[in-house]
């Protein structure tokens, strides 16, 4: 990846997190935490590396992004947006009874989003579906899955990786937010999942680590996956959980807590500095 | 009486008739294709036959992934970890997002027999029920079944199919039979009190009104074999016309057929609505035959029912 291209997906994140703060502020409601670790990694997705048609969502042969952590719309609403899937005036509608943003990821009613998830740990599966389905048609697509480290602690997960390894599913790109932090505390001190890499290597994928924050790193990884044939893959991005906002970085209590007028000032503050960077 | 089969065999035949004109049906199974016959299919179509493992909750979400990319996805496992163990599954990755997938439990109710109460489930059609946009279906025979099977495919939208383990002695092989969903289907014509029965109870009732007959008592009998959408139109008949309404079915009185009949009537014509099925409670190990004995699911205690609503009705 060229250093200009790097710098543009990297002005994206920044801009997707300052949208994402927008949004949740003209809701007053909405998970910033584990939205803002997730921003580099929809940058590079949507601004370089997915195959989508914004002007047709539905494409036969797009790739296709499940956000099994449904909660994350904070991150993916203003990267479908800001790609052109729909209007930015829509963002005003997060979370409102008359508009069509729901809290949660929703299908039906927002171009671009490939999955209705929201309930943790079945979205992977919905994914390891498409992958499938991909399979059976002889298509080429990719299907990414972007699954939170808390959420592996359902047991639905596991069974979709089985699967996935077991079908040689190479066209299914797991992306874990290794964000460390989920809604009651730490993973750590809340169910220590252990070791990841392993873990995701003992299930028989192919598995990367990186700086989920890098975008050349993200980028990268990505193209070693689909280059890489015969085991699904795993790429374990590390994050922090709010990453951007100071006082939010690795912090559970802004997993989805809404900032008070002063603490967004703050937030906001903060990411226009990073913005103009 | 005709032929005598378990409606879970003639849904693997009736599958993989379907499966051979309709290149879009994929299968998944959790490891009990042999019990559910959807093995059937995948003997025939092994590309398009996904056995999961013993991961009922994967197999769900996959097929909802499937659904998305335009197949038409049957999932199969028993009625208690289908509808039970996956209903957080089947709601939001299936029916919340409208998804065309076919959700088929089989072994529902007492008659899975020997197993015992961890198999028999008595709560699926209640729980199907209350999933907005849901087509629950539970037939009364193999004949059925397979018209069941042939409907729900040309029907786009998340259904769930009620079947049973044991071999069932085939009603609806009659003149004029049709099955459309939602559709009641009139078994016996009768003018003094209505008995609503689904699945296996249909056979009951059908006896119980012949009984009946003999003591003056003309009883109607209607299949629903669809329980949501329920027939309305068909309650709404048999309460008018014949003021008393009796329901039979396999599956805990609350919430399955007898709350949906129950609830179109307190709505729009209040008469008596007597219900047969468990009475809110669990299974247990035993012969099939002897469970219905036991749980009072039998063309007796039909008829005593029949006879107690026909009393509870307004003179």
């Amino acid at each position: 990846m060229d250093s200009k291209k790097a710098a543009e997906l990297r002005k994206r994140a920044w801009e997707i997190r300052y949208t994402g703060l927008k949004m949740v502020k003209n809701a007053r409601s909405g998970h910033i935490g584990g939205a803002f670790s997730l921003s580099e990694i929809m940058s590079v997705l949507y601004f370089d590396k997915m195959n989508v048609r914004t002007d047709d969502p539905q494409w036969e042969d797009r790739d296709r992004l499940v956000l099994s952590k449904g909660h994350a719309t904070v991150a993916l609403y203003p990267t479908l947006a800001l790609r052109g899937f729909f209007p930015l005036e829509w963002l005003d509608t997060f979370r409102k009874a008359d508009g069509q943003l729901s809290g949660h990821a929703e299908m039906r009613h927002v171009p671009g989003v490939d999955m209705s998830t929201g309930s943790l740990g079945q979205g992977l599966s919905a994914a390891v579906g498409m992958a499938l389905a991909g399979k059976c048609r002889d298509k080429d697509h990719f299907t990414y899955a972007i699954v939170g480290d808390g959420e592996i602690q359902e047991g639905q997960i596991w069974e979709a990786l089985m699967f996935a390894a077991a079908r040689r599913l190479d066209n299914l790109i797991v992306i874990l937010d290794n964000n460390k932090v989920q809604l009651d505390g730490t993973v750590r001190e809340v169910l220590d999942t252990g070791d990841l890499k392993a873990k995701f290597q003992a299930f028989g994928f192919h598995t990367l680590e990186i700086d989920g924050h890098s975008v050349e790193e993200i980028a990268a990884a990505i193209d070693e996956a689909r280059a890489y044939k015969g085991k699904p893959h795993a790429i374990i991005a590390n994050t922090i959980k709010g990453k951007g906002v100071s006082f939010m970085e690795g912090r559970c209590q802004w997993h989805g807590k809404t900032p008070n007028d002063e603490q967004f000032a703050l937030a906001f503050k903060e990411l226009e500095e990073k913005c103009e960077v | 009486m005709g032929e005598k089969i378990a409606t879970r065999h003639a849904y693997g035949e009736a599958l993989a008739e379907v499966g051979a004109e309709n290149h879009d049906i994929v299968v998944l199974d959790a490891d009990v294709s042999t019990c559910t016959m959807s093995c059937m299919f995948g003997e025939k179509f092994p590309d398009r036959f996904f056995n999961v493992g013993i991961a009922e909750a994967n197999m769900v979400g996959i097929a909802a992934g499937l659904a998305t990319c335009g197949f038409s996805p049957f999932v199969n496992t028993f009625a208690m970890f289908m509808a039970g163990r996956t209903f957080d599954q089947i709601r939001n990755s299936i029916a919340y997002p409208g998804l065309n997938v076919k959700i088929v439990g089989t072994h529902a109710g007492l008659t899975v027999g020997e197993d015992g109460a961890t198999h028999q489930c008595l709560e699926d059609m209640a729980l199907m029920r209350s999933i907005p946009g849901m087509t629950v279906i539970c037939p009364a025979d193999g004949n059925e079944t397979r018209e069941a099977v042939r409907a729900i495919v040309r029907h786009n939208g998340p259904t769930y199919l009620r079947l049973g383990r044991m071999a069932t002695e085939t009603v609806t092989a009659i003149p004029g039979y049709k099955f459309e969903i939602g559709k009641s289907v009139e078994m016996r014509k009768g003018s003094d009190v209505t008995i609503i029965a689904t699945g296996i109870m249909v056979a009951m009732a059908l006896k119980a009104a012949a009984e009946l007959e003999k003591e003056g008592i003309s009883a109607r009998v209607l299949n629903f074999h669809t329980i949501k959408p329920i027939d309305r139109e068909a309650v709404i008949r048999a309460a008018k016309e014949t003021g008393a309404i009796v329901t039979a079915e396999e599956h805990n009185i609350l919430g399955g057929l007898g709350g949906a009949v129950s609830e179109v009537v307190t709505e729009c014509l209040p008469v008596p609505v007597v219900k047969v099925g468990t009475r809110d409670t669990f299974g247990r190990s035993g012969n099939a035959d002897d469970l219905l004995e036991i749980y009072g699911l039998t063309p007796e205690t039909i008829a005593q029912s029949t006879r107690a609503a026909m009393k509870a009705k307004k003179v």
